[in-house]
């Protein structure tokens, strides 16, 4: 077997992996969601199906596929049905750059646990998530209904302009480790937690919490999709298979930014403390970088039990006339730390 | 042929059937979703041609942030069909696409005669995000960036007066 | 890859101008027509990133950069301007603006 075809096998091999498993994690996080939302309400969230309601996640795939699929009438048809297709879509590509652990050796190779290790890497993230604006406002247009029409321009007018937000607080990441690439941030971050970008760079972490929260759409920033305000925003007229497409495209948004968050500001596959980095032998990396994954999804599930939702002018004027200004001063500082530090 | 090649092609083709979807459609919104996929393309190319960082830019700027614009405004001003011209001839309109033909055949002809020794491939390029800043920040055009800078507020300004609703 | 990659990618790039070119005479609708401009602009940055894999040199990024921004600011004004226009007579025919005044 030549060379090349050693390197498609193993990215084709990496793309199955990834791609089953953020599949099995969304379908988990709507259980886990729904459990703890209710655990945080005092309540007790699906318990029947299977053991502590574990299988869940499979009656409501099965109860999905067998509703029926609904066009509006006058919608158009193309683009209705291309909709949920290009957010989900949008929402896959983002994860090939996203390194799950450290580099492994394999038979002798070296392999990353990332699909394409880019040197543009966390550009990369930044365009894909740009193009996750048209999934929506196509949701939201080609449904002939006004009111998804408002829902999707809302949302997709906050998608980007929480984007700026988030792009400008990598940049002092990015500044700090000199580098776009994922695998250069992460290892930027090695010594121990206090050398984390989120002790370094905590403002711009909590710019990134912010604006991450609204580019997903989730809660405080998920007026669009507010059942009370616009009725179901711009998936309201989607149902059955389109309407999962679309919650996948959301969760797996959020997967992204949680797995882009653990990466870029807690050090990624490193342990706390180097100590525990291979305490019996063996690399953990993998093992930290999903329990830091994990504390993301919880905290998301968290804010969206918590806070309750912000209204959309209050959103707008935040994320330009606070955020912005905050991140941009948050990227002179550390040039100015950079340059003069160093 | 390479990997390289095949998809130089595809990307290709798919870049020149999408734009022949932009000028041939008559419904606004499908032009403007053929030509983000004409832009993707392209950015596909860009990055077969080794500079990953004008692709990622494209992307970014093109594709994901003027397109955004565009696909806002036609969905804002819920722009129909185009209408067929009246009185028109159908005349008319091949004689355009025939003239644009010929100007491409004719270009075409110039330029395989003149790169027929082959043209230059520089060896060991590197187009990396750190050489091309190196590049932009360089005396020769630090200050032409700059000047973009104030560009863009000028054409934010410059937007935000011609849209703004003159209240009365 | 090779040398004939950057003559067929010449020849792309030209295709896309003439195409752009031959929309920005046929069509009628103004914000098809700003759309067939920025086809032309894509395919002067693809031959300017041909040019410059092929003679190695990096201030054609550059340039393409600064189309790019350019670009961008072209088309937020062209925008504000067209809905503008649309505002002021409510149709976006190209031959309906054909006073220098309403």
């Amino acid at each position: 077997m030549s060379a090349t075809q050693q390197e498609l096998l193993i990215a084709v091999v990496k793309v199955l992996v990834i791609f089953n498993a953020l599949l099995i994690l969304f379908s988990f996080m709507t259980y886990v969601e729904r459990r703890m939302l209710a655990f945080m309400q005092f309540r007790l969230g699906p318990n029947r199906t299977g053991p502590l309601g574990l299988l869940q996640p499979i009656a409501d795939g099965i109860k999905l596929f067998f509703k029926e699929e609904l066009m509006p009438e006058g919608a158009n048809k193309w683009l209705f049905m291309a909709a949920p297709a290009v957010a989900v879509m949008t929402a896959f590509l983002s994860m090939a750059v996203v390194p799950w652990g450290g580099p492994v050796t394999v038979k002798g190779r070296e392999v990353t646990l990332q699909i394409a290790d880019l040197d543009v890497g966390i550009l990369y993230i930044f365009a894909i998530s740009s193009l996750g604006v048209y999934g929506i406002v196509l949701a939201g247009w080609s449904a002939n209904n006004k009111y998804t029409l408002m829902g999707g321009l809302r949302s997709s007018a906050q998608m980007f302009s929480y984007e700026l937000a988030l792009g400008l607080s990598w940049v002092g990441v990015i500044m700090l480790a000199s580098s776009f690439r994922i695998g250069d941030i992460v290892a930027a971050q090695a010594g121990g937690f206090w050398r984390w970008n989120f002790v370094t760079q905590f403002v711009g972490f909590l710019v990134y919490v912010v604006a991450a929260t609204a580019e997903v759409n989730r809660t405080p920033f998920d007026l669009p999709e507010a059942e009370t305000e616009l009725v179901g925003g711009f998936h309201t007229e989607y149902s059955s298979m389109r309407f999962a497409l679309l919650q996948m495209a959301e969760y797996v948004n959020m997967i992204t930014v949680s797995a882009i968050g653990a990466n870029i500001f807690f050090g990624g596959w490193l342990a706390p403390i180097p100590a525990l980095q291979a305490p019996f032998g063996f690399d953990l990396g993998l093992l930290w970088f999903l329990l830091k994954m994990a504390a993301a999804l919880f905290f998301f599930v968290w804010l969206r039990g918590t806070l309750t939702r912000v209204r959309y002018d209050q959103l707008m004027h935040f994320g330009w006339k606070v955020l912005v200004p905050v991140a941009t001063l948050n990227i002179l500082l550390t040039a100015a730390a950079v340059t003069f530090l160093r | 042929m390479s990997l390289d090649a095949i998809l130089f092609y595809v990307f290709a083709a798919v870049a020149v059937l999408s734009a022949v979807v932009v000028v041939a459609q008559r419904n606004p919104t499908y032009s403007a979703f053929a030509l983000i996929v004409t832009m993707a393309s392209l950015a596909g190319i860009f990055g077969l041609l080794g500079s990953p960082l004008i692709a990622v830019l494209q992307v970014i700027v093109y594709a994901g942030a003027i397109m955004v614009l565009f696909v806002f405004v036609l969905m804002l001003l819920n722009v129909q069909e185009e209408r067929r011209i009246e009185g028109g001839s159908p005349a008319f309109r091949w004689t355009a696409v025939g003239l644009g033909g010929l100007l491409a055949v004719q270009v075409t002809v110039v330029l395989l005669r003149a790169t027929r020794d082959g043209p230059a491939w520089a060896a060991g390029f590197d187009a990396s995000a750190r050489k091309v800043a190196q590049v932009l920040f360089s005396a020769q055009y630090v200050y032409v960036f700059e000047a973009t800078s104030i560009l863009i507020v000028a054409a934010l300004v410059g937007a935000l007066t011609l849209a703004r609703r003159t209240g009365k | 890859m090779g040398p004939e990659v950057v003559r067929h990618a010449l020849v792309l790039s030209l295709l896309l101008f003439v195409i752009g070119a031959v929309g920005v005479f046929l069509r009628r609708n103004i914000i098809t027509v700003f759309m067939c401009v920025e086809l032309m602009l894509n395919a002067v940055n693809l031959s300017f990133i041909a040019f410059s894999r092929s003679l190695g040199t990096l201030d054609a990024q550059v340039l393409v950069f600064f189309v790019l921004t350019v670009a961008a600011a072209e088309a937020a004004v062209g925008l504000a301007i067209i809905i503008a226009l649309h505002r002021q007579k409510d149709t976006l025919d190209v031959d309906a603006f054909s006073l220098l005044r309403w």
